[in-house]
């Protein structure tokens, strides 16, 4: 069986940022494990602008952020294998893949990165009435299609959720020539960045409708219509408020999930609110040696984040093979996000382990106008800092310094929380 | 008078923001919370641009399209020109990133560049 010190699962902005930080940190023995025909993931058929201003200081499109990760990942001379799929990883780092020259083969691998990104969330999870006509499409089925494959999926669109992907593909029909009708959105602010709402909604006369969802999908073989409603409090459609569009497509921007599949396979632990792995601070699981980094995570907004969270799992697993694979001692404190703060990447923090610096990330639970991010230690406050706003949409972070958790005497807890005052 | 309402896009606060021009000139702008917002709104009543991304068609290559960018921004009222012109190139693979497909798209002055490399 061959082996490997470091193998990767995806070839996606966190499998190459987690090679190459890997690489520089000393570790010759690194596979990539990509199931796409190329490298680069997602970020190929993003094919508009706005990746890379915190990476590169200039403003990229996806597949020009990727060719620079490509090319580093070339130059560094990383070992990996494209059109190959991950069948079962086992508790034990045996990694099962296949593809069309090898067959099914197997690798030993010392590390595991888990960088698998996420999927959207299907219609079927949805709960949407109506009959199942062609035309219906995930926003990023819809996106591949126009940017890649160079197929419209159809003319008059309607799609439903307000995610980022949603919203660029909004102004992707429009350029190509598709009428896009309106962006019904169940929640009552947009899942999606401001930037998105004006550049791809406002500048081409796109309704966004908030607290609306699609109540009924009219046509048999093909969409032909869909008929939308105004939620109230309880979520519920309002009888009366129902609007009914004519369109031949309907896509659907509803958030996105982990891909955890084989994650839970090798018995990761799992969080139940980011659909992904629960990682200490060296983004390693509670298997040793396993580490999660990208949308496999946590969903992130930017590929920034990924990119620079990838490059210290990346020099995490690094250590972990020069360490000779010791599992960590010392005490770990735990992190608990409350009170708006909806969980925290990582959820605990082993002080001998971490860095002098550690970013916490993290997510609120809804939208706070004139708040504090506050932190505790155990019961004191020690960060209390005023953001204007924060909404679900936008990632928030702390970032936490080793010297001051290891001169706080019996600390047990660190608190995440959002306070009016 | 002509009134426009925009929403700031410089961060998650999204304020908005009513400008009140008259022969061109701006009379007042009101709504905006910092310099950042005064400046954005300024740009978009006076010279708005935008970047524009889009694909070509290739030919002789390991893929059927490369995906394209305007090489810097261009009037906002201009995209729907810039996207005709595209929609007419079909490029010849091999493609490097960064490879001028169009010069002087639709008379801005500005080129579209390719964005994705192909064989």
């Amino acid at each position: 069986m061959k082996a490997y010190d470091i193998v990767i699962v995806g070839g996606g902005p966190a499998g190459l940022a987690a090679a190459a930080s890997a690489k520089k940190a000393g570790i010759d023995s690194i596979l990539i494990l990509e199931r796409d025909k190329e490298l680069g993931g997602i970020l190929n058929q993003c094919i508009h602008n706005g990746f890379g201003l915190h990476t590169f200081k200039e403003e990229l499109t996806g597949p020009e952020y990727a060719g620079r990760f490509i090319d580093i990942v070339e130059d560094l001379k990383i070992e990996y294998m494209l059109n190959t799929m991950v069948m079962d990883i086992s508790a034990d780092k045996i990694v099962t893949a296949m593809n069309r020259e090898d067959g099914m083969f197997q690798i030993k691998a010392t590390t595991v990165i888990l960088a698998m990104g996420c999927r959207e969330r299907p219609r079927g999870a949805l709960n949407i009435p109506g009959y199942r006509p062609a035309g219906i499409f995930s926003a990023g089925t819809a996106q591949r299609l126009v940017n890649m494959e160079g197929y419209m999926p159809g003319k008059e669109v309607v799609i439903l959720g307000s995610g980022d992907i949603g919203l660029i593909m909004a102004r992707r029909m429009t350029l190509e020539g598709a009428k896009v009708k309106v962006v019904a959105e169940l929640m009552p602010y947009s899942g999606g960045l401001k930037r998105n709402i004006v550049q791809c909604l406002d500048d081409f006369g796109i309704p966004l409708k908030l607290s609306h969802t699609v109540v009924d999908i009219k046509g048999k073989e093909r969409v032909e219509g869909i008929t939308i409603a105004e939620v109230g409090k309880d979520g519920k459609p309002i009888p009366g408020t129902e609007e009914e569009y004519s369109c031949d497509t309907l896509l659907l921007s509803c958030g996105l999930i982990p891909e955890n599949e084989l994650s839970r396979g090798m018995g990761v632990e799992m969080s139940p609110i980011t659909s992904g792995p629960i990682v200490n601070e060296s983004l390693e699981t509670n298997i040793p040696g396993v580490f999660a980094c990208g949308n496999v995570l946590h969903v992130h907004d930017l590929v920034d984040y990924v990119s620079e969270e990838a490059g210290r799992a990346g020099e995490n697993a690094a250590k972990f093979v020069k360490n000779g694979g010791k599992a960590a001692t010392g005490e770990s404190v735990e992190i608990i996000a409350t009170e708006g703060a909806r969980y925290t990447v990582p959820k605990t923090i082993n002080i001998d382990r971490m860095d002098d610096l550690l970013t916490v990330r993290f997510r609120v639970g809804a939208v706070f106008k004139d708040s504090f991010i506050s932190v505790y230690y155990n019961d004191e406050r020690v960060l209390h800092r005023k953001k204007n706003v924060m909404a679900p949409g936008e990632m928030e972070q702390i970032i936490l310094q080793k010297k001051e958790l290891a001169a706080y005497n019996g600390l047990k807890t660190i608190t995440v929380k959002i306070e009016k005052e | 008078m002509e009134k426009i309402e925009l929403t700031c896009i410089g961060c998650p606060l999204g304020c908005q923001i009513t400008v009140e021009k008259e022969n061109g000139e701006i009379k007042s702008l009101t709504g905006y919370t910092c310099p950042r917002g005064k400046a954005y709104a300024e740009k978009e009543v006076t010279n708005p641009t935008r970047i524009v991304t889009s694909t070509v068609k290739v030919t002789g290559g390991e893929k059927p399209y490369v995906s394209v960018k305007t090489k810097s921004d261009i009037p906002k009222s201009m995209i729907f020109d810039v996207m005709k012109e595209i929609n007419k190139v079909t490029a010849k693979a091999p493609i490097a990133i960064g490879d001028i497909l169009l010069d002087n798209v639709a008379g801005t002055g500005v080129p579209v560049i390719a964005t994705k490399a192909t064989r």
